[in-house]
């Protein structure tokens, strides 16, 4: 029991990380094709990811890889029913991995508009339907008692899982535009700040419009009910969204983005915790859903997983604030001089 | 066609192109980590040049690797549901402690590596590339691992209608993952070396840029000898491992469909399935089989009748591809042998330069035609002598693996024709003058 809430929480937690590191990533992806008005902004934009979108992504892959190792059961109806949307997924982390790396490979306008479209789409789709998809798993699946899903690709677009890909985009758009502020200066750095400005509000309507909504078509808040300390995270997630404002217009953007990763954190565990003990709920019977306890691997399993994790998380953390670090400053004049620059 | 095919086809495509990228990465990696600590030992510059001029082909290799692999995660949860709910246990924590210790390492120090020229210090960015060199060969050893127990389970008992773990030491240190890793390994090893020395062919024979293609060629020469050996011993060593632990694999293999004792090996065979025979046998050396796989030229052989019809692989993809790979196998040693009699006065042998121009495509072929064998071999079998392939399916649409499978074709086939098009653009043109920035 023990080992299991352990890793429910981990999966809550490594999901989590994977949005707010690759999140500001993505966003800047969206924001990619009305912020980059020359081919400067644009190359400053990729390269301001540049050192860093390959390591954000691994946490995706992890997240992955610990759902199949932790929960193998809900890793196998997990992806098969959200086929068709974890497909579109990944193509489009495809196009947008091997755009970055091709874009700059062949000096020609053509060759590079085509890269250019897909790192928007690459980014864009996925910070979509991420969001369509936890806001579905948060209201719950079709999913019958063998885990066989009844429904299509259109049965998650619904108006709760649509408002979650919108809130997921404004998140990320938000976490990008930040980061963009971070690494760049002048004309790029004012309209990336402006942006992030602007949609600030439009967030925290959504987030407003997402947790009411979350009322009405989901569970998730009877776990606070139950344990009303809980809403302390719902708390700090209003705050740290209250205090992105706060520190966008002292135009202090590095504390801003971090308190966007915040946010991003926040929203994530608001629903991870509404959700306990269910990793996969059935909305055609809760009987059905898939749990930390009905989905689990073996005790030996988790145990030998969790000791890799205890091993090696804290070390990635370690290696990753490391390059973070080294990459710090903004991106200069030089660095898109450098042969290997994007 | 049925969902089970359709996703086989899927996998088969994902996985096949995924690994026309990932054996060049595993070498190269080294190759330039040599190159560059050269650059730092000795300040030549030409080894920075090499550098730069191999890490950029090194890196095209890596983005396309790492981005077609992250499909082949996530498939065996949308494609092979069944499969992944009944071995996650023992499958799954592989497949998640290969991200967590290697990948991440890798993927991380790339980006530090690429643009990290100027912010580390000479020692301090060749020592990165030696880290990737390490971290993605880990890769390969928990994906390998991973692999073999899908060939022989070991370490599990069946709990709860599931494989459950039961020792840990079993799985990651079965004779079959380790051969099989030394065995992949050195297999991309042969290929990244060929693609070294052919590319450095094309220069030489155009004359230009002598000294920098002719110590490319040598570094990769050494680099190709060596393994090309162990690619072939290792090979052997795992028929003698198949023998025992996958006899329908290995009568595939050889089309042996009787039992016999003093088993041949033919040098060609055409397998007539329905019948359960051969129907052309060219060259059979007898007792061979058996003396290579039981070290005995009178050991039984098991052949294919001796296992009952749903239980054998398809013989003729098995048996061709098991041949095909294995004559490239030895021509490898014989042109790396070649090369280190010409080493001296490669410029001056333009019949061997074109000759090693044109095998570049070869050792990608022994790669593909490898996994052929090790995958198609285990045939019906998902997880050897557990679980079939059948039974090891999504409960999905065949709509939506038909979609998807065409959309893997068209992405794939776009990515390959941009990928191999921009690999070849910065193979063929010069090196460019060294600039350390």
């Amino acid at each position: 029991m023990v080992l299991q809430t352990i890793w429910f929480f981990l999966w809550g937690l490594l999901w989590a990380l994977f949005f707010m590191t690759d999140g500001f990533d993505l966003g800047i992806g969206t924001l990619y094709p009305f912020l980059g008005k020359t081919d400067q902004d644009k190359r400053i934009m990729i390269n301001a990811l540049g050192p860093l979108w390959d390591g954000n992504e691994v946490w995706l892959i992890t997240a992955g890889g610990v759902t199949f190792a932790a929960f193998p059961l809900v890793y196998s109806v997990m992806f098969s029913s959200l086929y068709s949307a974890l497909m579109l997924i990944l193509f489009a982390l495809i196009l947008r991995g091997v755009s970055f790396e091709f874009r700059g490979k062949v000096d020609h306008p053509r060759w590079r508009k085509i890269w250019d479209t897909c790192i928007f789409v690459g980014s864009f789709v996925p910070a979509l339907l991420f969001g369509v998809a936890f806001a579905n798993i948060f209201q719950g699946i079709p999913i019958d008692h063998n885990g066989i899903y009844h429904g299509t690709l259109f049965t998650l677009l619904n108006p709760y899982g649509l408002l979650g890909g919108i809130l997921f985009v404004l998140l990320f758009m938000i976490h990008g535009a930040l980061w963009i502020s971070i690494k760049s200066e002048g004309d790029l750095q004012e309209r990336a700040a402006s942006t992030a400005n602007k949609l600030w509000p439009v967030l925290l309507g959504v987030m407003v419009i997402f947790l009411i909504a979350s009322k009405f078509s989901t569970h998730l808040f009877d776990n606070y009910i139950e344990h009303p300390a809980f809403f302390i995270v719902i708390l700090i997630t209003v705050l740290a969204l209250l205090s992105v404002r706060f520190f966008l217009v002292r135009k202090t953007f590095f504390k801003a983005w971090f308190a966007s990763a915040l946010t991003i954190v926040g929203t994530t565990f608001f629903g991870v915790i509404g959700l306990f003990p269910n990793l996969f709920p059935s909305s055609l019977n809760p009987r059905y859903s898939l749990t930390a306890y009905n989905a689990s691997s073996s005790p030996l399993t988790l145990k030998i997983m969790l000791v890799v994790v205890t091993i090696f998380i804290p070390l990635i953390i370690g290696y990753q604030i490391w390059a973070y670090n080294l990459f710090k400053g903004k991106v200069t004049q030089a660095d898109l001089a450098h042969d290997e620059a994007y | 066609m049925d969902v089970v095919l359709l996703s086989r086809l899927q996998f088969a495509t994902a996985t096949m192109f995924h690994f026309l990228f990932v054996p060049f990465t595993l070498g190269l990696s080294f190759l330039v980590a040599y190159m560059e600590t050269r650059y730092v030992k000795t300040g030549d510059e030409t080894y920075l040049r090499m550098t730069k001029f191999w890490g950029k082909l090194f890196l095209i290799n890596f983005a396309i690797g790492v981005v077609t692999g992250i499909t082949l995660e996530f498939q065996f949860g949308t494609n092979w549901s069944r499969y992944s709910a009944y071995v996650g246990d023992i499958f799954g924590s592989l497949l998640a402690i290969e991200a967590t210790t290697s990948f991440f390492l890798e993927s991380t120090l790339i980006g530090v590596w690429i643009f990290g020229w100027k912010k580390l210090s000479k020692k301090a960015h060749a020592a990165v590339m030696w880290l990737i060199a390490v971290a993605s060969t880990f890769s390969a050893v928990w994906i390998l691992i991973a692999n073999a127990w899908m060939q022989n389970p070991v370490g599990y008992t069946i709990r709860d209608g599931r494989a459950e773990l039961v020792d840990f030491a079993a799985v990651l240190f079965q004779k079959y993952a380790i051969f099989k890793f030394i065995h992949t390994v050195s297999a991309a090893y042969v290929l990244s070396a060929f693609f070294v020395m052919g590319v450095s062919a094309y220069h030489l024979l155009k004359k230009q840029n002598i000294d920098f293609f002719t110590r490319s060629f040598k570094t990769a020469l050494g680099f190709g000898i060596i393994f090309s050996f162990v690619v072939v011993i290792m090979g052997d060593i795992n028929g003698v491992i198949i023998a025992e632990k996958q006899p329908t694999k290995l009568a595939a293999m050889e089309s042996l469909w009787e039992t016999t004792t003093r088993a041949p090996v033919y040098l060609f065979a055409l397998p007539d399935e329905e019948n359960e025979r051969n129907k052309i046998e060219i060259g059979a050396m007898p007792g061979m089989l058996s003396f290579l796989v039981r070290h005995d030229i009178n050991a039984e052989i098991r052949g294919l009748k001796a296992f009952p019809k749903e239980e054998r692989p398809p013989v003729l993809i098995t048996s061709f591809a098991f041949k095909g790979m294995v004559g490239l196998g030895f021509y490898f040693i014989l042109a790396a042998i070649l090369g280190w009699w010409k080493r001296n006065r490669l410029v001056d042998s333009p019949k061997y330069l074109k000759l090693m121009l044109l095998s570049i495509p070869l050792p990608y072929m022994a790669c593909e035609l490898g996994w052929i064998v090790a995958e198609v071999g285990r045939q019906p079998w998902i997880v050897y002598g557990l679980m079939k392939t059948s039974d090891a399916v999504s409960p999905i649409a065949t709509s939506q693996v038909l979609t998807t499978l065409i959309g893997f074709v068209l992405v794939y086939g776009l990515l390959g024709v941009t990928g191999f098009y921009l690999i070849a653009k910065n193979a063929l043109k010069s090196p460019e003058l060294a600039t350390d920035n």
